[in-house]
């Protein structure tokens, strides 16, 4: 079985992000950048379905030159290959547009199975593998807690508001897998120094037949108007409890007067 | 005036108040046209009535579920292809966004996610980076379809008569190679989606041990909310991950979040500073928590917990 993992860099959890005020991007220049913490679960999965039933697993990023770092941490845990797709013209990017190039590229690969992790630290939309989903013409799985692959059934848990919902798709499908479904490995010492001699194949937008005007900030489905950090919040009124829990009948009077009971 | 287009959030004809938002937020866009899709119709229809639908196109029968993105999709594309909308709106749920990218894909239409607010000229309000910033954007391409997070808009009833068009009662376009075989209750059920709530309790380590999250279910059961956690917690496998409220967790919105042994680290405000409001209990005074609380008591959850949850039975009873 063929298994593609798309991969994305995204700034660091802990560092504090911006918005670069000359082209209303994410400022990814002047922060850490990892790989996006929910892409190692996928990362995971997908190793586990290659030692199930064989096969091999390629890891697809779009991103800038500078997101061979973040192919190779991905390629350390174990993947066989993999493929980067970067041209300038791709910056600024739209979600929609993003899914339409990983489509592009998903299509030379001609996996069995793509794997997404279900949404990236950064912008958070969700939307990518969904869109992946309709441009491919496949079904999507979206939000997978637990995925098995059973001849060409593909069948993931989801989350309900009340337990779960066992959903199947026939192959190839898109699935989305959420934070948890497993315990990502560490790269081994062995595991980094092989993803250094890894295959990455290289796109760029002519390799792929996708004209530059259509995607990138020139061919953006959104664009952002204006931004402003959010003024701060204003800490109010603090009590200190005497000991004996009379302060939760405080906060009571409070939530009263707030209409919240 | 143009149509726009409203995906009904439902569990088998139980319409959820997001779909009553995104309505009441229509009226001021141009006329509400509800889309339903699934069972149940005939218990929504009194509801989606009274929140000011002018029509509801109906795709109910044979193949038909609001629980698969494809359908839900090939919904929308009939209901668009009909109606010539100004925009398509959705509610900012998994299967909202599944939905609306897949018909932005179909379509090549541009799609915002998370929109917490919108203006007459369809320019939408969102709060990116967990809060830090806040972003006005628009589509430049097509209809705009526009994910809506719950509790953005307040719901306001305006009685109409709506026309019910039928999409069809087999469905025949678009993939039909997925399937849900089997929905499974567990003993967390019973309570609101995190994501969702009005009100969200959440716990962190400061309940030192597991089954100390009885106290936080306790408190969330007398409010009728949601449970969520802390990162900590959740990674010292005290609660399961769906439940985790932050930067790798979900990002929630409440009109009420009330923290309770959450010290407040930065990955854990970017999930919930934008709660309306937000009450902390903590037992040290300096957590970070307290500098964005509204109310915040500094002393033993143990004590405080049990004595306000008995206070909200009490006034609610």
């Amino acid at each position: 079985m063929k298994i593609l993992v798309t991969v994305k860099r995204v700034p660091d959890t802990a560092a504090e992000k911006r918005l670069d005020p000359a082209d209303k991007t994410l400022d990814r220049e002047s922060v850490e950048t990892i790989l996006n913490p929910v892409d190692e679960y996928a990362v995971e999965e997908a190793l586990r379905l290659k030692e199930k039933a064989g096969g091999e697993v390629v890891v697809l990023c779009m991103g800038p030159a500078s997101a061979l770092a973040t192919v190779r941490k991905a390629l350390s845990m174990g993947p066989d290959a993999a493929v980067h797709v970067h041209d300038d013209a791709l910056h600024g990017s739209c979600a929609l547009n993003t899914a339409r190039v990983l489509d592009a590229a998903i299509r030379q690969v001609e996996p069995d199975i793509v794997l997404c992790g279900s949404e990236s630290t950064d912008a958070r939309t969700s939307l990518v593998p969904s869109a992946l989903a309709e441009y491919l013409g496949w079904p999507g799985l979206i939000g997978a807690k637990q995925l098995e692959v059973d001849g060409t059934t593909i069948r993931i848990h989801r989350e309900t508001d009340a337990g779960y919902d066992v959903v199947e798709a026939d192959g190839p499908a898109v699935v989305s897998v959420v934070k948890g479904i497993n315990e990502p490995r560490y790269p081994s010492f062995k595991g980094i120094m092989a993803a250094k001699s890894k295959p990455v194949t290289e796109y760029t937008l002519a390799d792929l037949g996708i004209d530059p005007g259509e995607v990138g900030a020139a061919g953006a489905t959104t664009e952002v108007v204006d931004f402003a950090p959010r003024p701060p919040r204003q800490a109010g009124v603090q009590v200190k409890d005497p000991g004996d829990g009379t302060a939760g009948a405080e906060l009571a009077d409070f939530l009263a007067s707030h209409k919240f009971i | 005036m143009a149509a726009v287009l409203v995906l009904v959030e439902h569990d088998e004809g139980a319409t959820k108040k997001v779909t009553y938002e995104m309505l009441t937020k229509a009226r001021s866009l141009g006329e509400p046209v509800a889309v339903f899709v699934g069972e149940g119709l005939d218990g929504a229809q009194e509801g989606l009535a009274r929140h000011g639908a002018t029509a509801i196109f109906a795709a109910t029968g044979e193949g038909w579920t609001n629980q698969l993105g494809e359908p839900l999709t090939d919904a929308l594309e009939a209901a668009a292809d009909r109606t010539e909308p100004a925009a398509v709106l959705v509610a900012a749920t998994p299967g909202g966004k599944d939905a609306g990218a897949r018909l932005a894909a179909r379509k090549g239409w541009g799609m915002l996610a998370d929109v917490v607010d919108l203006d007459g000229d369809l320019v939408a309000t969102q709060n990116v980076f967990g809060g830090a910033t806040t972003v006005r954007a628009r589509v430049r391409t097509g209809t705009p379809v526009l994910a809506v997070k719950p509790n953005s808009f307040p719901v306001q009833e305006a009685p109409a008569e709506p026309e019910r068009h039928e999409v069809g009662t087999a469905r025949t376009a678009g993939f039909d190679n997925s399937r849900v075989t089997d929905h499974v209750v567990q003993e967390q059920g019973g309570r609101p989606d995190v994501a969702e709530a009005e009100i969200v309790v959440s716990g962190g380590r400061g309940l030192q041990d597991p089954s100390n999250f009885a106290l936080v279910e306790a408190l969330a059961d007398a409010l009728g909310a949601a449970v969520g956690a802390s990162r900590a917690a959740v990674d010292a496998g005290w609660y399961p991950h769906q439940h985790q409220v932050g930067q790798t967790g979900k990002t929630v919105s409440p009109q009420l979040y009330v923290a309770v042994g959450i010290s407040g680290a930065i990955q854990h405000r970017a999930g919930m500073q934008t709660s309306k409001t937000i009450v902390a209990i903590n037992k040290d005074a300096d957590a970070p928590i307290f500098a964005i609380s509204d109310f915040g008591v500094v002393g033993d959850l143990f004590k405080v917990v049990p004595r306000l949850t008995d206070e909200v039975t009490k006034r609610k009873g």
